[in-house]
This record gives C-alpha cells, structure tokens and sequence, in this order.
C-alpha cells in the first residue's frame, strides 16, 4: 500500500508536470505568440495582424488571402487587442503587415498633429513613423471617427453639421469609447471649434451595439461612430458635418515592416487600390447582418474583384 | 516598481480628488453598486440556504446550481445583458448577483449545517418551533460560517465590479479603463491600488464581524477543540470532514 | 444557431487555445499550493499571513493584474504567459486554504502511527498524509477548475485570444449568438474538466470510493470552500 500509494503519486507528479510543460507548450505555440515567426528571416512567413475590430480583422484578411494567392506564405495573428497593444509589437517586428487608419495612427505618433486633410495626414504620417515601420499606399477606403444624431433630432433641431449644435439649447451628452473624453476632436474640440458644450458618457463598444442602443434610447443625444460602420445607414442615424476639420481624414493603409518585399507591397497596393468606401460598408454589413466569417467575406470579395 | 510609485503618485495628487469623476466619487459610486449587489443577492441567496441548511432537502439541486453559476463566465453574462439592456447599472448589477450567488447559498447552507444535529433535536425535544430552531439556534450558531460566505462573496463583488466600467460610466473600473485606453498607465494602476485597497478595508471589516458573531458560549469552546480534536470521529456519517473552526 | 454553424472551425479552435490557458494554470496553481497549505497547516504562525496573503490575490482586479503582470515578467502584454500566470495566482487564491484544510483534516494519531512505525518526516507526508488529504484536495482543485475556466475569458478585453474572444467580437458586432456560443463553450470545457478531474482522482486514490452520501459531501466541500 505504501509503496503503490508512493508509486501513484509519482505517477501523479509526472503525469502533472508533463501535463503543465505540454501545455506550456501548446500555449506559446498558440497563433499569438509569434515567438516562432521571428527566428530567421529566411522564412518566407509573412506576419499579418488585426485590431481586436471585426473590420480591421477583414482586411487583414484580405491581405492575407490575397499573399496567399500570390504564393506567400502568411502566420495570421488576428484580434490582438486595440492599438496600445499591438503597435509595440509591430515595432518589435512581430508583425509585417497590419492595417491601419491614416488619422488615427498619426494621432497616435503626433498627438498634437494639426494635419486633417488626408494628403496632409498621409504625408506627416510617413515621416512620423519610427525606424523600421512605413505605411504603404493609402486606400480611398476611410473609417474615421464620425459624430452621429438620431433622424428624429437632426430634423427637430435642424442639424445637420457639427456647426448647427451650437443652437441646440437642450443639454447634450456624447457617447464613446472612454480615450475620446481627452482626444483632440472630443468634448474640448468640439468647444474650441464649434463653441458646443456637452457632458461625456463613456461607452466601450467603439461605436457598437451598446453605443446605438444608448442613442436611440436617448441616453445621449450625440455619438462617435465609425464612418464605415453600416449601422449607420441602417439606423437611418445622419452623420454631421464637419466644415472646420475638427476631425482627421483616416484612410485604410498598411502598416508593412522591413521584411516587406516591394513584391509584397505591389500586392497589398493592389488591394488598397480596389477597396473603396462603399466596399469597406459593404463589407463591414456581410459582417454585422449576416453574421459572415472574415475568412468568407474576404473570399468572396477577392473573388469578385477578380485583382490577382 | 517605477510604475508603482507612479500609481500611488497619482493617487496622491490632489487634481484627481477633485471634479467630476473624482476619486472619493468614483470610491463612492463603487462602494454602491457593490452594496446593492450584495443586499440583492444576499436577499436572493440567503432565504434559500437557511431552507436548504435547515430541512437538508434540495442541496443536490443548489449545489448543481451553484456549481453552473460560477462556471458562467461574468464577462460574457456582462457583454450578453448589455446587448439587451444597453449602457447603464442593470447589465453589470445582474451580472455581479451571479457571482455573488454560490458563495452567499454555500455559506448559508453550510452554516446551518455545521451546527451538531444533536444541538437541534436538543432544541427540538425543548419544544421549540422550527421557525425559533432556525432563528435561535441554527443561524446564531452558524453565523461565522454564514458571515464567511457574505465576506468571500463581497471580495469578489469589490474586485469585479470594476468590470462595471465596460459597460457603464461608474465605479473604479473607470479609472483601470480610461488609464488602459490612453497608455495612461499611473491611472490604470493607481485605479487599481485603490481597489484592491478597498477590497482590503472591507474584507478587515468583515473578519471583525466574524470574530464578534460568534456566540460567546461557543467561543470558549471552539478555541479548546482547534486543537484537542476529539481522537476519533463520534458519528462519521454525514459529519464533514473538517468541522469546526471556521477560521 | 446560423453564426454557430458557419463558425464550428473558430469555436473549436479557441476552445482548444481556452484549454491550453486554462489548464497549465489549473495545474501549476494546484502543485504550488499544496506546499503553501502544508506549511500552514504544520507550522500554526505562519497560517494566518499565508492564508490571508493568498485570499487578498483575489482582491486584485484581474484587468488590472494583466496589464501590470508584463511590466514586472517582462513579456509582451498579449502573451498567453502572462495570462497563465495571472490565472496561476488566481488559482492559488483559491486553493491554499483548502490544501490546509486537507492536511488538517488527516487525523493526528494516524500521522503518530505512520511515525511510531518507521516513517521519515518525508516519507509521511509522500506515503500517508498528502494520500489522505487527497480527497479533500480534489474538491479544492474542482473550484479551482470551475474558476480558472471561466476566468480565462477576462483576457479578451486585452487581446488574449480565448473563448472570450466570442464575447468582445460579439458584443462588437451585435450577434447574441455568438455571445451564447461562448459562454455555453466555456461551461463546457469547466464541466468536462471538473469530470476528467474526478476520474484522475479515483485512478490515483483507489481507495477512495465516494458512495452517494460521500459524494453530497464531495460537492458540499466544494461550496464550503468559500465560506470556509
């Protein structure tokens, strides 16, 4: 008994640390840890990465997909949480590829920028960048920071740009992600520029369900949505005016590391050059209304325009 | 431990006690929600635990259910409500009850059921009514193991309530998320040293409790036998395993 | 249910990364907190700092332990490491004070008789008292399974890909289904856990034969761990 209750608790010990070490294992070569991809740039693996955003995610995917078309070979790494996580990553050289938004990856290099045009954002945007990282060419695809009103407020205020809210005399409350309460274009902008007060709610859906939810049930009066997002247009929500350039042009462009080949880039230009505004919010809808993969809607879209 | 003293700078800098989303209104708006919680989940968990303690009949039941509630994820519960009820307090107080359920019913039931069966029939034999065994002896005497289950369940509330933040404009969570999506990372921090502070002075609070809820009558006993346990069980069936001590 | 069929691929997959999470840290925070509670157990001092050190682990908010625990380990905030780690610690919290209790619990004059005949202070703890604290350690490691399983799922919010990935995409993209699927996955994988737990245990404890009543009194262990 004592010998066999010893025997089966070694057994035990072993099968446990065995268990932990395979694990462990299992668990560093789980598709995040990219520990692998660097080790030798001979590989000819390609990195590419996505925001924890079911439209960045798409894209990637349709870079992905299209490398692959083209006889690369790609390590996705996607959803890898919002930009404060993944930027020190790409500039570690962990990712290769990785899609971006012009204005929004410009604030986050140059938080002071005055740039808002998006010739002006594309150009401070390549020389802000650090050592090692450049964007390719921008797509004519934005989703950029947009402030949205119900149809019912904009026609029984009469707004329709970000100027006519100074007129509104009810108080105003804006909903976003909590980064936009200190962001340029956030309440203070919206002051400075537009001389409009309002109070803050933060929302931690960047522009998503709960974001509309509390719109429509008129918890704020005034939101922060992302301008490809096709609840937009299926919420008939009008997105105002912005005759003062209170916000940066933001234009889909990829983020590539030194390893990118101008093979690489030819094929990835060749993405960006197709993908359009409306396709993005296409797109984005095949995501939100029909639930479809990104590996799908990628397919489908490649498929249709044929490029490769 | 840079970073630390960041944190607890920031915590120190009057800028932050001050204004709308303050620290002490942050502590306070915490403070509250975790209290409405605990009373609505104890007012849940509480009634059904004395019954299931007192009659010994559904544990089976209670203990499945339990066990399903805490392997529900809160985040998903969270994210789930949210899309039904929107941004606000509802959606995070209902998600937090959950989680406060298994620990309030195992105390309760448990407490009433590491009271000697014989204290009981003693009690009965003496004429009591059931309702006076459970108000009079069972609860009194089962009430560390009971406040047990109350303080494990407000440590938990305290410390996920900050996940409140995720949904609504409320509690120190704000402070752990504003910190996270502007790579302010004092304020992250700091928002967490005050909630794990707070979770400290509570759960301190709740040990006095304990200490002072045990009747005096058992107190003089209960310290004897930690350590003369008698040397061998007197009625091994349905006795559990480590009776006695709560502590 | 249209989201869960055209997604089977994804869900198993993060089901398998939930378990390669999951279960090193289910693992690593069982085999550090036997030796803690055994020294809480054996040594009276040090019992109260011991236990009341690992309980306040849990007071931690567990997002801002993920975004802290890089800082001092040194790895990137989206390794599952760190992740592992976090879970480890939550997992201790949760268990030391069972693994005392379970040492408690192994009655003294076996512990004298196991060294009236012959045994080593060693040899005890391999050959009688970790054996027969076994039971009582199996409870403790089921919560701590339970736990861990559910918990692994907060790493989403910093992007540590997990079935928590179905709850911030599918909170994102407004899809119920997808939310369910998640939380349904996540029991699912506690419960098979919990069951695969269970029979380790009846394998290495042979003697050990929960009859229906001891079995209640299992499961009522398991509950009076957090009252306890």
């Amino acid at each position: 008994m004592n010998t066999a209750g010893k025997g089966r608790l070694v057994a035990l010990a072993a099968v446990a640390v065995g268990a932990t070490v395979a694990l462990a294992g299992c668990a560093s070569g789980d598709p995040l840890d990219s520990g692998s991809s660097t080790d030798g740039a001979s590989s000819e693996t390609i990195v590419v990465g996505s925001q924890d955003y079911y439209s960045n995610e798409i894209i990637a995917e349709i870079y992905a997909q299209a490398l692959e078309e083209n006889g690369f070979t790609v390590d996705r790494q996607f959803r890898i949480g919002q930009r404060e996580v993944y930027i020190p990553e790409i500039e570690a050289g962990e990712i290769d590829v990785f899609p971006e938004y012009t204005g929004n990856l410009l604030q986050y290099y140059v938080p002071d920028t005055t740039a808002t045009t998006s010739d002006d954002v594309y150009a401070e945007l390549e020389t802000s960048l650090p050592e090692g990282l450049r964007v390719l060419d921008q797509s004519s695809a934005t989703d950029q920071d947009s402030y949205n009103v119900t149809k019912e407020f904009s026609d029984a205020n009469g707004v329709t740009s970000l100027a006519d809210l100074a007129k509104v005399t009810t108080p105003l409350t804006l909903g976003g992600n909590s980064e936009l309460e200190t962001r340029p274009y956030g309440p203070e902008g919206l002051k400075s520029v537009y001389g409009v007060d309002v109070a803050f709610t933060p929302i931690e859906d960047s522009g998503g369900p709960l974001t509309l939810k509390a719109l429509v049930d008129d918890q704020v009066q005034l939101v922060n949505i992302y301008s490809a997002d096709p609840n937009i247009k299926a919420n008939d929500l009008v997105t105002l005016e912005d005759p003062e350039g209170l916000f940066l042009a933001s234009h889909v462009v990829p983020v590539v590391s030194e390893k990118v080949t101008d093979e690489i880039a030819e094929v990835i230009n060749t993405v960006s050059d197709a993908l359009t505004a409306e396709d993005l919010v296409a797109l984005n809808a095949l995501s939100v209304d029909e639930q479809q993969s990104a590996d799908q809607i990628a397919k489908d879209w490649l498929a249709e325009k044929s490029l490769f | 431990m840079n970073l630390l003293l960041d944190g607890i700078a920031w915590i120190l800098d009057p800028a932050n006690w001050t204004g709308v989303g303050s620290i002490p209104e942050r502590i306070a708006q915490h403070l509250a929600i975790s209290a409405t919680v605990l009373v609505i989940s104890a007012l849940i968990a509480l009634p059904i635990g004395t019954l299931v303690g007192h009659t010994g009949r559904g544990k089976e039941l209670v203990v499945t259910v339990s066990g399903g509630l805490r392997a529900l994820p809160t985040l998903g519960l969270l994210t789930l409500l949210a899309l039904w009820l929107g941004i606000g307090l509802q959606a995070p107080i209902i998600a937090l009850v959950v989680l406060a359920l298994p620990p309030l019913l195992a105390g309760a039931y448990s407490g009433l059921e590491s009271v000697d069966r014989r204290t009981v029939d003693a009690a009965r034999a003496m004429g009591m009514r059931e309702g006076q065994i459970i108000g009079k002896v069972e609860v009194p005497l089962g009430m560390p193991i009971i406040v047990g289950g109350i303080r494990s369940a407000t440590l938990q509330i305290i410390a996920t309530a900050t996940l409140a933040a995720y949904i609504a404009d409320d509690g120190l969570g704000r402070f752990i998320f504003a910190g996270l999506k502007t790579r302010d990372y004092a304020e992250m921090l700091g928002g967490s040293i005050l909630v794990i502070l707070l979770a400290l002075a509570i759960d301190g609070l709740f040990a006095i409790i304990q200490r002072l809820v045990v009747p005096a009558g058992v107190r003089a006993t209960r310290t004897r036998e930690l350590r003369s346990r008698p040397p061998r069980p007197r009625a091994v069936v349905g006795r559990p395993i480590t009776e006695g001590n709560p502590e | 249910m249209n989201w869960l069929w055209s997604n089977l691929d994804l869900v198993g997959e993060l089901m398998l990364t939930h378990l390669a999470l999951s279960v090193p840290a289910i693992i690593l925070s069982f085999v550090i907190s036997v030796p803690i509670g055994w020294i809480a157990h054996r040594y009276r001092w040090s019992r109260g700092v011991l236990l009341s050190l690992c309980g306040l682990l849990y007071a931690i908010p567990s997002l801002a332990l993920l975004i802290a625990l890089p800082i001092v380990t040194g790895q990137r905030t989206t390794s599952p490491i760190n992740l592992v780690i976090a879970l480890t610690l939550y997992g201790i919290a949760v268990i030391v004070r069972t693994a005392a209790d379970a040492f408690d619990a192994v009655e003294p004059d076996v512990r004298q008789s196991a060294t009236a005949i012959g045994y080593s202070a060693a040899g005890r703890f391999w050959g009688v008292e970790l054996p027969l604290a076994g039971p009582v350690l199996l409870s403790g490691l089921r919560v701590v399974i339970v736990s861990t399983v559910s918990l692994a799922t907060i790493g989403a919010v910093i992007g540590v890909q997990s079935l928590g990935s179905l709850f911030t995409d599918g909170l994102q993209r407004g899809i119920q289904a997808e939310i369910i699927t998640g939380i349904v996955a996540t029991m699912v994988l506690a419960i098979g856990l919990d069951w695969a737990s269970v029979a380790i245990g009846r394998m290495l404890m042979p003697w050990w034969r929960p009859s229906a009543a001891e079995r209640r009194r299992t499961l009522d262990r398991v509950e009076r761990v957090d009252a306890a």
